[in-house]
Order: C-alpha cells, then sequence, then structure tokens
C-alpha cells in the first residue's frame, strides 16, 4: 500500500463511458423485442439480427425519442444533424462483422451533469452521447472446447454516453455513475435497472504527479455503483504502486473481478482493432426538425435536481432527499402533493413513502406506489384535523397503499376515526375519574405525571379512538384546573 | 412469331384462360433445359414455381382476378433472395444456402402473380463485367458462344436473349444490368437510386446497388419497374414512387434536348460501336430532338473513384460470410481465428478477395481520409456535374459500353482492363440517375447498346423516351 503522503503527490483523473440499455419495444434497428430477460437464448432474433444476406437495417424512431430526451437530461440538446457507422471487427456474436454506432457525427454533443460529494457540488462535463447497437452475449463453458452465443441482446439500442475527464477520485466517480442513473430513470429513457445490466460503466482512469495526464487503463463492464468505486480505488493503488516501484502504466482494458475486488488485464493496445469506420449506407443520416426537438423538450418530466430543489422547499434534509430520489415514483407522488396541497401536507406523505435505499441501485429496493395522491392528502388532512392519530394514520396508509380504497372508508371499517365530539369523551373522562379517584387526586395536587395515566384510561375506554389533546383538556376542566 | 408476346398480353390472356400459368411455367422450364449449354442458369426453382402456377389458374378457374403480371415466368439473378432454390450469389461461400425469407422485389411480383422459375448466374457476389468470376462457370454469349454475355447480370441477360422467360432480374452496382444488357442486345434498366428496395437483395456497394429489370422490350421492363418501385419499409434508402406510375408510351422527340456526353465519345470506343451509337443519335435528331454536346469534366475521375467506394463497402458487406452462422464454414479450424480465415479463404473467389483488401485498405485507420473521404469529396462533384448538365438538357445520351461482347478469358487475368468495361456506366451509379441502355445495331455481328440517361426521380420521362428511341431503332 501506498502511504497516504505518496498518495496525496498523484492527481487521480476518471473519465467514465456509460452504456444506457434504451426502454423501447424493440431493437434498434429491427422488429424483434427488446426484452430479453426471460427469453430462451436466440429466440429474439430475426433476420436483420441474425446478419442474414440482403437484411437491412431500419432505424427504431422510439430510440431516437429517448435519445432526445437523454440529450435534455444531459443539460444538452440533440444535434439536427446526426448519422451512423459502421465500427467493423470479426466476433460469432457480432452477426454483420460490424456494429452500427454513431462515429463522428453523434446524436448528443456536449452537455454537464452536477454531482454532489461530502457537501459539494461540482459539474461534470458531457463530452457525447451516441447511439448504437449491441452485441450478442457469447459464453465460454469452463472447460468446454466450444463456445455459446447468445443474440437475444444483439440489436439492443444501447445509448453510451461519455464523460470528460473531470473526476478526481473514486466517490466523485460513483456520485456521477449514481447521477447519471436517476437522470436516466427519470428522464424514462431506460428502465435503469443495473442488475438486468440496464446502464454499464467503462472507466477511465490515470495518476499523475505533473500536469500532464498519466497513461490510462479503463476497466470495463461495471454494472454497479459500489464496483465503480471499488475499481477506481484499485486501479489508483496499482497505478501508483507501479510507478512507485519504477515502472510504467501499460494502457491496457481491464476487467473487474467482483470476487477477489480486483482489475485484471484484458487487452493491450497493441492489439487494438482498426475497426475501419465508414458512414453506414444503408442508414440515411437522421435529421430532426426544430419543432420536432421543442415538443421533446416541452414534454421533459422534472429531474432530480427539480425534486432536489422542493424537497429542499418541504424543509427535508439531504439523506432523507436522496433516498426519496432514488425511488422516482415516491419522488413524484411527494411533488404532486405539494403541488396540490403544499408543504406541511408533502412533509407527512414524504415521511410516509420513505423507504431507506441502499445506494447502490439494486433491483427490488422499489416499491410502487399505489395510492392516488388525493388519498394521501386526504389521509394528512385527517391526521391535521385529528379525524386520525399518526399511528393510526400508518395504518390507514398501508391499507390505502395496499387496495387503493378511500383513507376515510378504511379508517371507518378499521374503527380507528378520533373521538372529536367533546360531550362523548366528557362522558368517559367523568367515568374513569370516578373509577381512578386517587390519581385523580394527584393531578389535582399538580402531580402532573399521573394526567398522563388518566389519558391512558379515556383512551383505553374510547378503544383508542379519543383525540388524546381534548381528552387533556376534559380532565383538567372537569378536575376545576 | 415472336417466343413470348409482351408481357401485358401473356398476364390478360392468362386471366382470360386463353393461356394456362402451367403451360408458361411449363415451357419456360423446357426452354431452360434445351439451352443449358449456355449455362444462364444456376438453378430452377421449378418445384415452386409449377405449384404457383396451379394455383394462379386456379385461383382464375374460381373466377377470382389474378395480378397484373399473371402467370408470367421470370428469372431472377441468383444475388436475390427466392424461395424455391438457395441463393448463393454464384459464389462457394453461400453454396447450399435456402433463403429464409424473400427479397421485397420477389414479394412484389409474386402479389401480381409472376412466377420465377430460376435463378440466373452472375458474377459471384455481383463483382464483374462478364460473368468469368461466377465461382461456378461463365455464361457464354446466345450471339456468339465463344464471347462474354457481360456483367455481373450476365445469366439475367443470356437469359432474356435466349428468350427462356419473358424477363428477368438483375441488379447494378456499376453498370450490372447496362452492360450484359448493352452485349446481348437487350433492354436493361437502372432505376433511380432507391426507386426499387434492396431489401432480401445480397449486397454489394449499397450506396450503390439499384434493381432493375431485363426485358425485350423498354415497354416489358416498364411495366415491371411499375409493379416493383417504391417505399419500403425495409429498406430506409427507398423513395416513394412516381403517382403516376411507370406505365408509359413512346413520347415524341421533337423538341426534347439531348446532350451527347463529350467524355464517353472519345478515343477508346470501338469503331464498330462507334458507327452505331452515331448513327443512332443522328436517328434521334432527326426526329426531331434538339441534341447538343456538352461535357462532364468529372466524369473521367468515375472508375477511379468507383474502386474506393465500391469495394470499401464490398469489403464491410461482406463481413457477415464468416462461417459461424449459415453458408459455407470450414469444419476443421482448431480456433475461432483459423476457422475465420479458412472460410473466407475457401469460400471467397479471387475477385471477392480483390475487393475486400482493397476497400478494407482505404478504410484503414491513416488511409481513410486520403482513399475514401477525398473519393466522397470527387462523387459529390460527379453528381454536380449530373444536376449541371440537365439544367441545361432533359435526357443524356452515349454508349453503353465502349466495346462489343469480349472472348471469354480476354480479359479474364488483367482486372484492370476488365474495370475499364464499366467506363461508361459507373457515374450513373455514383450519382443516383437512373439509365436504359437499349439494343441501337450490330457491329461485326454483335449487339450494341445506347445509353440513354435521365435526372433522379425522372424514371417515368426516361422510359417513355426510351420507348420512342426504341421505336426509331428497331
Amino acid at each position: 500500500m501506498a502511504s497516504e503522503d505518496t498518495r496525496r503527490q498523484y492527481t487521480v483523473t476518471i473519465g467514465i463511458e456509460c452504456h444506457v440499455q434504451f426502454k423501447t419495444k424493440t431493437k434498434l434497428f429491427s422488429a424483434a423485442d427488446n426484452d430479453a430477460r426471460e427469453a430462451a437464448p436466440n429466440t429474439l432474433v430475426n433476420h436483420i439480427d441474425f446478419g442474414l444476406p440482403g437484411a437491412l437495417p431500419v432505424l427504431n424512431k422510439e430510440a431516437v425519442r429517448l435519445a432526445c430526451r437523454a440529450a435534455f437530461a444531459l443539460n444538452s440538446e440533440p444535434q439536427k444533424f446526426s448519422k451512423f457507422d459502421r465500427k467493423h471487427y470479426f466476433y460469432p456474436d457480432l452477426p454483420m462483422g460490424y456494429q452500427i454506432t454513431q462515429f463522428d457525427e453523434p446524436i448528443v454533443l456536449g452537455g454537464s451533469i452536477a454531482i454532489e460529494v461530502a457537501g459539494e457540488r461540482k459539474t461534470i462535463g458531457i463530452t457525447r452521447a451516441h447511439m448504437e447497437s449491441d452485441a450478442g452475449k457469447s459464453t465460454h463453458p469452463a472447460g468446454g472446447d466450444y463456445s455459446l452465443v447468445d443474440l437475444n441482446r444483439a440489436g439492443t439500442p444501447l445509448l453510451e454516453i461519455v464523460s470528460e475527464p473531470d473526476m478526481h477520485s473514486a466517490a466523485e466517480a460513483k456520485a456521477y455513475a449514481r447521477e447519471l442513473w436517476l437522470r436516466m430513470k427519470y428522464a424514462d429513457v431506460s428502465e435503469a435497472n443495473l442488475y438486468y445490466g440496464n446502464m454499464r460503466f467503462d472507466v477511465n482512469v490515470s495518476v499523475s504527479k505533473t500536469d500532464q495526464l498519466g497513461t490510462r487503463t479503463e476497466t470495463k463492464n461495471l454494472n454497479s455503483f459500489r464496483s465503480i468505486e471499488r475499481a477506481v480505488d484499485y486501479e489508483v493503488e496499482r497505478q501508483i504502486q507501479v510507478l512507485e516501484d519504477g515502472g510504467e502504466i501499460v494502457q491496457e482494458t481491464r476487467g473487474w473481478d467482483d470476487t477477489g475486488l480486483k482489475t485484471f488485464s484484458q487487452r493491450t493496445k497493441e492489439d487494438a482493432h482498426d475497426y475501419r469506420y465508414m458512414p453506414d449506407p444503408d442508414l440515411p443520416p437522421i435529421v430532426l426538425e426544430q419543432s420536432y426537438i421543442d415538443e421533446i423538450k416541452a414534454s421533459m418530466p422534472a429531474l432530480p435536481d427539480d425534486y432536489r430543489r422542493i424537497l429542499s422547499e418541504i424543509g427535508i434534509d439531504a439523506k432523507t432527499t436522496s433516498d426519496i430520489i432514488a425511488v422516482p415514483d415516491t419522488a413524484m407522488t411527494i411533488k404532486h402533493v405539494y403541488e396540490a396541497a403544499g408543504g406541511p401536507h408533502a412533509k407527512r406523505v414524504a415521511f410516509w413513502l420513505l423507504q431507506p435505499q441502499s445506494d447502490d441501485g439494486e433491483a427490488g429496493t422499489e416499491t410502487e406506489v399505489k395510492a392516488p395522491e388525493e388519498q394521501l392528502i386526504k389521509l394528512s388532512q385527517m391526521v391535521e384535523g385529528n379525524k386520525l392519530s399518526s399511528t393510526a394514520a400508518k395504518e390507514v396508509l398501508a391499507e390505502v397503499l395496499k387496495t387503493g380504497k378511500d383513507p376515510e372508508v378504511v379508517a371507518a371499517e378499521k374503527n380507528l376515526l378520533q373521538v372529536s365530539d367533546e360531550g362523548e369523551i366528557a362522558k368517559i373522562v367523568a367515568q374513569v375519574l370516578a373509577d381512578n379517584a386517587k390519581a385523580a387526586e394527584d393531578v389535582k395536587n399538580g402531580e402532573m405525571k399521573a394526567i398522563g395515566f388518566l389519558v391512558g384510561q379515556v383512551m383505553k375506554l374510547s378503544q383508542g379512538k379519543a383525540n388524546p389533546a381534548l381528552a387533556t383538556d376534559l380532565i383538567k376542566k372537569q378536575l376545576g384546573m | 412469331m415472336a417466343v413470348w408476346e409482351p408481357i401485358d398480353t401473356i398476364a390478360a390472356k392468362v386471366q382470360s384462360g386463353e393461356l394456362k400459368a402451367v403451360d408458361l411455367v411449363e415451357k419456360s422450364l423446357g426452354l431452360i433445359a434445351g439451352n443449358e449449354s449456355f449455362k444462364a442458369i444456376v438453378a430452377t426453382t421449378a418445384d415452386r414455381a409449377r405449384e404457383r402456377a396451379k394455383a394462379i389458374d386456379a385461383k382464375i378457374a374460381a373466377g377470382e382476378n389474378a395480378g397484373r403480371l399473371a402467370g408470367v415466368p421470370f428469372i431472377a439473378k441468383d444475388n436475390f433472395l427466392v424461395f424455391g432454390a438457395d441463393t448463393t450469389a454464384a459464389s462457394n461461400i453461400l453454396k447450399g444456402f435456402a433463403a429464409p425469407y424473400q427479397s421485397t422485389v420477389i414479394e412484389k411480383l409474386e402479389a401480381e402473380d409472376a412466377i420465377c422459375v430460376a435463378k440466373a448466374n452472375l458474377d459471384a457476389f455481383a463483382h464483374g463485367s462478364s460473368t468469368e468470376n461466377s465461382d461456378f462457370f461463365t455464361t457464354k454469349n446466345p450471339h456468339d458462344e465463344t464471347r462474354v454475355p457481360g456483367g455481373s447480370s450476365g445469366g439475367s441477360a443470356a437469359s432474356v436473349a435466349l428468350n427462356l422467360a419473358p424477363f428477368a432480374l438483375g441488379s447494378d452496382t456499376g453498370g450490372s444490368i447496362r452492360l450484359p444488357a448493352s452485349f446481348t442486345g437487350t433492354v436493361g434498366y437502372k432505376p433511380t437510386y432507391g426507386l426499387v428496395s434492396r431489401s432480401g437483395v445480397v449486397a454489394m456497394g449499397s450506396s450503390l446497388d439499384s434493381i432493375g429489370p431485363l426485358a425485350s422490350s423498354v415497354e416489358d421492363a416498364a411495366l415491371i419497374v411499375d409493379v416493383t418501385a417504391g417505399k419500403d419499409e425495409l429498406d430506409s434508402t427507398t423513395i416513394d414512387q412516381d403517382d403516376q406510375g411507370y406505365v408509359v408510351s413512346a413520347s415524341s422527340l421533337a423538341g426534347k434536348k439531348i446532350g451527347v456526353i463529350k467524355e464517353y465519345m472519345g478515343d477508346g470506343m470501338q469503331p464498330g460501336v462507334r458507327g452505331c451509337v452515331e448513327a443512332a443519335i443522328e436517328q434521334i435528331k432527326q426526329a426531331g430532338a434538339e441534341v447538343q454536346e456538352l461535357s462532364l469534366p468529372s466524369l473521367p475521375l468515375a472508375l477511379a473513384v468507383y474502386y474506393i467506394i465500391c469495394p470499401a463497402e464490398v469489403s464491410s458487406n461482406l463481413s457477415r460470410y464468416d462461417g459461424q452462422r449459415y453458408g459455407f464454414s470450414y469444419a476443421d479450424a482448431k480456433n475461432l481465428d483459423e476457422s475465420y480465415t479458412k472460410t473466407r479463404e475457401i469460400g471467397f473467389g479471387k475477385e471477392a478477395k480483390r475487393r475486400i483488401m482493397m476497400g478494407t485498405y482505404v478504410l484503414s485507420s491513416g488511409y481513410y481520409d486520403a482513399y475514401y473521404k477525398k473519393a466522397q469529396t470527387v462523387r459529390t462533384k460527379i453528381i454536380n456535374d449530373f444536376a449541371k448538365a440537365f439544367e441545361s438538357v432533359d435526357f443524356l445520351v452515349g454508349p453503353t459500353a465502349p466495346m462489343t461482347a469480349f472472348k471469354i478469358g480476354e480479359n479474364a487475368n488483367d482486372p484492370l482492363q476488365m474495370y475499364l468495361t464499366d467506363i461508361m456506366t459507373v457515374a450513373v451509379n455514383m450519382a443516383g440517375v437512373p439509365a436504359i441502355s437499349i439494343p441501337c445495331g450490330t457491329a461485326e455481328g454483335l449487339p450494341v447498346g445506347l445509353q440513354l440517361i435521365a435526372p433522379q426521380r425522372a424514371d417515368r420521362e426516361l422510359l417513355s423516351v426510351a420507348r420512342a428511341a426504341e421505336e426509331l431503332l428497331t
């Protein structure tokens, strides 16, 4: 391990390339289904994906629309002119012998996103983002003298987002990846499910003691925020060690071993392909009208920063905000409540819906919010109007979320409505004071602790429905205090 | 009497019951069998053709209307994906490849009840001007068996010249329909780029490939263009067809402005060809056309540019033939690299390899700008030259090729000489404009073709003026 002092002498520079899978019904250039998660191998493949003779790619318009949305989510604008190119290499999971991608005229040029690390806000530049089709999946069974190819993924529409080398720590790299993930979710560009590889990250890392950038390595195919952080940490440490030992960093592609928690060499620059890029003559350039771009811009939903502002207005702390934003449905509900009913209601609803989130974007952490905003507002108003205790409200909420029923109906069914009828509670109070003369005397003598006991008895006798504040008032009143 | 009546007459007689589709198919298959020595055909689609003919006859017997091409047999160049026979592109690497889908053009022809009876020979992957580059055999010219029929659609052209069927399909990347039409005395039509779908046709140079018919008359060719033209959702480069279609009568030549391309009338033309072409132009003039000579200065660069752009696209398009999914695959490979290299070494012929190498070279990093990019710049110049020429004339005219059909083997070992046969046809593909080759007499007994060229999307007008010229010249 390099000492803290040694490490401080080096500047770490990180750039990230991220492949985002679009949530389209069909593939980028064919009508085959784009959802390969549960499908048997090679069942979502048509003549285009299989690279048959005479098969021509046909661009999926929905992918273009999603790329435009992504552009706005990256604080950029889609390019009015972009085109597709062929990138050539031979591999069994690449049926045509070339990948269709955007080489020199991508759909997104420039952009930026803000991240926050340890309370400090920082802007990371986006160099470009381009559409491309994915290759199939190769597996090499251990010990076998064969490989298997599944072309279900071949042709899956991807957006590759390339950042500027603006990050300088593992924490920044992780924050950037997480923010990108949130933005793609909020812009509704991708399912953004990391478990299913909807977003994959390639991390370029270099270290240097001088103003000149060091030689970089690229660690490919990271699919969790934690692995990004760990891979960067590992690479920084490794590279510093190599340099301190008098060695040189080799420009290479590396893989990440998630069990051994280390990167390993896959391919050096000497093996680099000459991809022989050329414009794809089968696909006319994408020319976007200003009106089309304007329409998409107008349809853009609120993005994470908008929610951060709203949640801060409501008075919610940073950690809670982060948890809320990780679940877009929750954040959207809170925003709607805020707009319809104001901050206090929104805050109450926020804490109702809050679920602590793993910061790793893993699958299964989201629960859909099924209750419409009106019902949540109604429930919150019931609490505010003393019709429901906050404990009872949680019970009602659970039922409302489950069944979508009206909260008032649920509260009535469960017999949870608070009694705020003075006459009725007064009767119960009188009963309780008569039954508990000793405690009543204590209260009268200024022993206020006993009043809690009396209120408890009122609640018990009313089966929890009495409004405790009202009960307290009435006890005092009847004792002549 | 001609072997085949005009296509629309045949279809009308089938519809009326005067002719039976089954008989037409048998007639065509019989002619194919009787002319095997010309080696125009790679394989017949006899079984499927007979079934389709029966179904069409039954439909008509049941009182239903059949399509516009009812019962008309045709022959497809073997780079069209067609059910009923393998699609080989006359290459060893695709030998035994049975198409699991059909090309759009075939679908459209079948929708009008035309019947594909056979697949025609070609230079493998359409690389060539003589069919000598076929991995299987060379087709012989029906006018002289010692000569080539031209290429690459040589099998299709020979089929039409031999009257094996009323029409055949070809593809034209640098002259592959027009040149063999010229060499065999048939009509060959290359539409505006994108007018006819390329979906399901083995790609050669995707930005240059056009699909068109070879036929005995302009009228027949126009009908086939009419049936096959139009936007196809499977080919993003296709364009809408003309609202009025392509079935046209002959237009009067009087007052038509026709430009004689100076660059195509220079030295290097065989005297016999020159004689025929000049006589044809004179007749067009006599018919009242305003004929003027004009220059397209970038044309001499067209062939050089073609042999950069086309091989670049070829090298890319042929990448998919890797032995991993279909077609020939080297079985004894010890590893993946060997599987690739042996499959392609054995599966591809000499010319395919030559073009893959040229294309790979011009696309390589460090050479891309000097070759491919510069070639694209010149291509733009050629497009502009045509556009400028069409500001002052309606049509351009010239020879289809500087020579008549050459001897089999004459150019086989000299690729450069072979490439020169396309010198008058490639510029048209560069510019994406439509062009037609029609017979304009013979030189020493061999057919000569006259090439008429029109602006992009003026296919209707071109076919109409070609009909007039055809009437004049025959």
